[in-house]
Formats: C-alpha cells, sequence, structure tokens
C-alpha cells in the first residue's frame, strides 16, 4: 500500500478533547422489540473508537441508530453541536457522517465505478477518486465488474472507499474485518490506521477483539443494548480480565 | 407475390404489424409497472385505469380546451402523471410497511373508481379521437401497406422505452434508483431523498401508462373499458419479462406482440390466449421470468 500523505483539504490532526460525536441514553426498537436501553458513548475528533461486545448485545443497532436508520428510537445523539435525534437518515449523512454496514450494502445491479460514485459529495474534504485508488489500488482494475462479483475484500475496499469520497468526517465502520483473510484485515487495519492520520473519525464495531487493540484509542463494552464500560487502549493489558469477562473469550 | 408458408404477406405482414402495435403498448405499459414495482413493491393495478385516463384527458383536451394532439403528447402525461403523484402522497405511502396484497387491493380499488367515473359521464360506447392530419394515410410498401399513424406509434413507443432504459441503466439518476431498489434504507443514509424518488417513480410510472393511452386514443376508440381489457396481458408479460427487469418489460413486450400477432395467422384460436400460456411455461422452467434476477 502507498504510504505517501493523502493530499486532502482535512486538517491531520491527533484525537482533540471536545466530543465530536455525544450519544446519551439512546435507546433503539425493531418494531415491537426493545433493542438498545441506554448507549451513552463520547468521541472526540481524530479518534477511532470500537463497540465491543458479544453477538446481539446492540452494537450494530448503536451505529444504525446513530445514522438514523432505525424508525423509532429515543436520546440524543449530538455531532458537532448539532442533535441529529430528529433527523431524516439523508440529513444526517448531509451533516459529515457516513456509514459502511456490516453486510457492506455493495449493490449488485450497479458496476463497481456507479458503486463508488454513488453517495453524494455532503461536504468538502472528501478524497478524490485517485486518492482512493491508491488506497485501494485493486478497485482501479474492476471499475467496470459488476459489484457482487468482487471478492469479500475487494468489496470491503468499495464499501470503505466509496464514504470516503463524500466528505463526511465521522466514519461509522461495521465489522469492516469480518470474514475476510488475514492478509486483507492487515490491509483494512493499514487503511484504517491512515484514515485517523488522516484526520477522520471512526466509530467501529468489530469481533476481532487484537484487530480492535490495533488501531483504537478507546473501546466501549456494550451489553444487552447498553454501554457497561470504557477502556482506554494504553489501559488495555491492565483489564485484560475484566475485558475476557465481558466478551466471553 | 409468393405466399410464405401458403398465407399470402400481405396478410402475414398486415398481422405482424398489429402484433408489433400491440407490442408497442405492452412494451410502454409492462415498463412502467416494472419500474413501480421495483421501487416501491407496489404491484399498480390501477395502470390500466391510468392509460385509459390517459387517452380520456386528450380527449377531453381536444373537445373542451381544443388542445390537439401533439400537445396532448406533453401534456397528458404531466397531468396524469401528476395525479399519480397525489395518489402516491396521500394512499400509497401509507402501505409501505404493509404486505404486498395491501397495495394490490388499494390500487385495484382505485381502477374501479376511476373507471366507474368514466363510465358514468361518458359511457361505454367509445368517444372518436381523429388521427392527426399529419399521420393520416399510409405507405405501400409493396409487401404490406402501412399506415403513418401505426408506423408514428411503433416509432415513438421505442423512443420512449430506449430512452427510459438509458436513463434507467446509464445514468447517475438511474443508478440511484437501481441502487434504492436493492435496498433504500443504505441510499436514504448516503444522503440521497428516497421518499422523494419513490412519489417521482411512481409519477413517472403512471406518466408513461399516460403517454400509452394518448398513442391509443386515434387507434382505439376512448373506452372506459380500454385499459381493463390489456391490464391482464401486461401483467402476464412483467411476469414473463421478470418482475422489475426494464429490458426484460421492454423486449418481451415487443416480442409477445410479434408471438401474438403469428398466432393470428397460423393458430387464429390460439391468439387470445398465447400469451398466458407462454407465461405458465416461462413460470415452470423460469419463474424470477427470462430477464429476472433471483433473490
Amino acid at each position: 500500500m502507498a504510504e505517501a500523505a493523502l493530499a486532502t483539504e482535512r486538517p491531520a490532526t491527533a484525537a482533540s478533547a471536545a466530543p465530536l460525536l455525544t450519544v446519551r441514553g439512546l435507546e433503539a426498537w425493531y418494531g415491537e422489540s426493545h433493542v438498545l436501553h441506554g448507549i451513552d458513548l463520547d468521541v472526540r475528533s481524530g479518534e477511532v473508537v470500537t463497540l465491543l461486545g458479544r453477538n446481539g448485545a446492540g452494537k450494530t443497532t448503536t451505529l444504525k441508530s446513530i445514522m438514523g436508520m432505525l424508525p423509532k428510537r429515543k436520546g440524543s445523539v449530538v455531532f458537532e453541536g448539532k442533535e441529529l435525534m430528529h433527523l431524516p437518515a439523508r440529513h444526517i449523512a448531509k451533516a459529515g457522517i457516513a456509514i459502511c454496514p456490516e453486510e457492506r450494502g455493495v449493490f449488485a445491479s450497479l458496476s463497481v465505478q456507479e458503486n463508488l460514485m454513488l453517495p453524494p459529495k455532503v461536504r468538502d474534504g472528501g478524497l478524490s477518486v485517485p486518492q482512493i485508488f491508491e488506497l485501494f489500488p485493486n478497485l482501479k482494475e474492476r471499475l467496470s465488474s459488476q459489484g457482487t462479483k468482487l471478492s469479500g475484500g475487494e468489496q470491503q475496499m468499495l464499501a470503505i472507499g466509496r464514504i470516503l469520497r463524500t466528505g463526511a468526517n465521522l466514519l461509522l465502520l461495521d465489522e469492516p474485518t469480518e470474514g475476510l483473510a488475514p492478509v486483507i484485515v492487515q490491509q483494512i487495519g493499514h487503511t484504517i490506521a491512515r484514515l485517523k492520520k488522516e484526520g477522520f473519525t471512526i466509530v467501529l464495531v468489530e469481533q476481532n477483539f487484537h484487530f480492535a487493540s490495533s488501531v483504537a484509542d478507546r473501546h466501549y463494552i456494550v451489553e444487552q443494548g447498553r454501554t457497561v464500560d470504557m477502556i482506554e487502549n494504553s489501559e488495555l493489558d491492565a483489564n485484560m480480565d475484566k475485558l475476557h469477562a465481558y466478551l466471553g473469550v | 407475390m409468393i405466399d410464405l408458408l401458403g398465407i399470402p404477406p400481405q396478410a402475414l405482414f398486415g398481422q405482424l404489424l398489429l402484433g408489433l402495435i400491440n407490442g408497442a403498448f405492452y412494451a410502454i405499459l409492462s415498463l412502467g409497472l416494472a419500474i413501480i414495482f421495483g421501487l416501491l413493491n407496489i404491484i399498480n393495478f390501477a395502470h390500466g385505469a391510468q392509460y385509459m385516463l390517459g387517452a380520456l384527458v386528450s380527449w377531453m383536451l381536444l373537445n373542451y380546451l381544443g388542445i390537439n394532439y401533439w400537445w396532448a403528447l406533453l401534456l397528458v402525461p404531466i397531468i396524469v402523471g401528476f395525479t399519480g403523484v397525489v395518489l402516491e402522497r396521500v394512499l400509497i405511502s401509507r402501505l409501505y410497511h404493509l404486505d404486498h396484497l395491501y397495495g394490490l387491493l388499494l390500487t385495484f380499488g382505485l381502477a374501479l373508481i376511476i373507471q366507474g367515473f368514466a363510465r358514468n359521464y361518458y359511457g361505454i360506447s367509445g368517444l372518436p379521437y381523429t388521427i392527426p392530419s399529419q399521420l393520416a394515410g399510409g405507405q405501400n410498401l409493396g409487401f404490406m401497406f402501412l399506415p403513418n399513424y401505426r408506423g408514428w406509434v411503433v416509432v415513438a413507443s421505442l423512443a420512449v422505452c430506449i430512452t427510459t432504459w438509458f436513463v434507467i441503466e446509464k445514468t447517475k439518476l438511474g443508478a440511484y434508483l437501481r441502487a434504492a431498489t436493492e435496498n433504500p434504507s443504505l441510499v436514504g443514509a448516503f444522503g440521497i431523498n428516497v421518499p422523494r424518488m419513490i412519489t417521482l417513480t411512481y409519477g413517472f410510472g403512471v406518466a408513461l401508462a399516460a403517454f400509452a393511452g394518448v398513442l391509443a386514443a386515434p387507434i382505439y376508440s376512448v373506452n372506459p373499458n380500454m385499459g381493463a381489457d390489456l391490464i391482464i396481458v401486461v401483467f402476464a408479460v412483467v411476469v414473463i419479462g421478470g418482475m422489475g427487469s426494464i429490458l426484460g418489460s421492454i423486449l418481451t413486450g415487443f416480442g409477445l406482440g410479434l408471438v401474438e400477432g403469428l398466432t393470428r395467422v397460423f393458430y387464429p384460436e390460439g391468439s387470445a390466449v398465447v400469451i398466458f400460456v407462454i407465461m405458465a411455461l416461462v413460470l415452470l422452467v423460469k419463474p424470477a421470468g427470462l430477464f429476472g434476477r433471483t433473490a
């Protein structure tokens, strides 16, 4: 992977103290099922924060709720000082948040190029297409292929690459390493580290704890639809027993 | 002139032309249905009534306001398409979270209401609409006589179908539409206004039906039942092509029109059922339709 700096208009900063995203008492429902019971998060600008937890704990639902993709939710989601709770997903996207869903969401009826160019730009500061190709050279070779004909790793690169174009500065990545070969996981890890260096803020849902610990600044533990703990990455070793208990590993 | 398979060429090509014209209407109407089903997941049973409304509104524009055929071709799809936009906003949008059956029942009810009003105010005997003077007469091609207006219907339908296909398959707007057909929630999360796209898509599908209605007015008399008679065949065309398939609707529409025309030449008794026989065979062999994608 090329290591030259990606020339974006985004200031490449270390994590700042002011929270970019504040989530308080977030609850959400799928139909009649009450799934989230109280999620509290603070994500500072330039940070990579992970949501860790067992299957079904509510991590994916948390991302979807922040993005406004669930019809029934309550609580507070404040991004750059603006309350997003009553906005539909399309307005949340325009505020500068982008999601890469767990199932990748690559459209079968669209070519790779169409998939890549699909999300509209919401603000300045996104990566240009050549910069995305610099991050993910494989995509350039496959532009005219049908989106779902790509390998799992390439589909993941496409799903991440297309949201980097939009100018969104908060990226919600849902299990980007799921089902991928170790070499691709490593490449995704390099990409996340690179994006962090470029000033992107990332909330990452991850089952692969070792991967999470290699890229994140902090970890929130989600259990039964609630955030129950927060562990700094630097204090991980001291909290390993607690973490194993939470994750059941 | 030499007979082909014992059939005089005038009869053969005459029936093929008739089949092509029927196919043109099948193609435009099934295209509208396919677009609506693809994005809204609504089986629009009001489509035949909206086609009839296109013919009726063009008759009303001519007889009440003196607006001629060419203006009607432009104005009627806009007027009837706008009624579609209102219907979608006021009624159909309330059904998206329910089973397909509710959409089918609602649009079937709407079709009965629209046809009922037309029957009540304009009767069932049919209203004449004169062929525009520029398209009167015909051309003797040697092997057949081609009425100018019928030739125009085929050309206009092809132009509209190809343009629609191009917009959906080759443009950014079409990419939004195809993506929203697959995963509307994610497309919305990219910042695209999916509800507005759904409304405009329904309006466009209805406008296509109305356009077909204007084309049909000078060929068939404007009759409240003209859509109801046609829509059953059009649904069969959509099923054969593959529900939601744009290219499938166009090719199957024209193709089945020709098959129907040929059947009328070689086995006239079977012409009314040939499309339904093909539908049954396609459902047995390829349930997703000839051009449909399996889930």
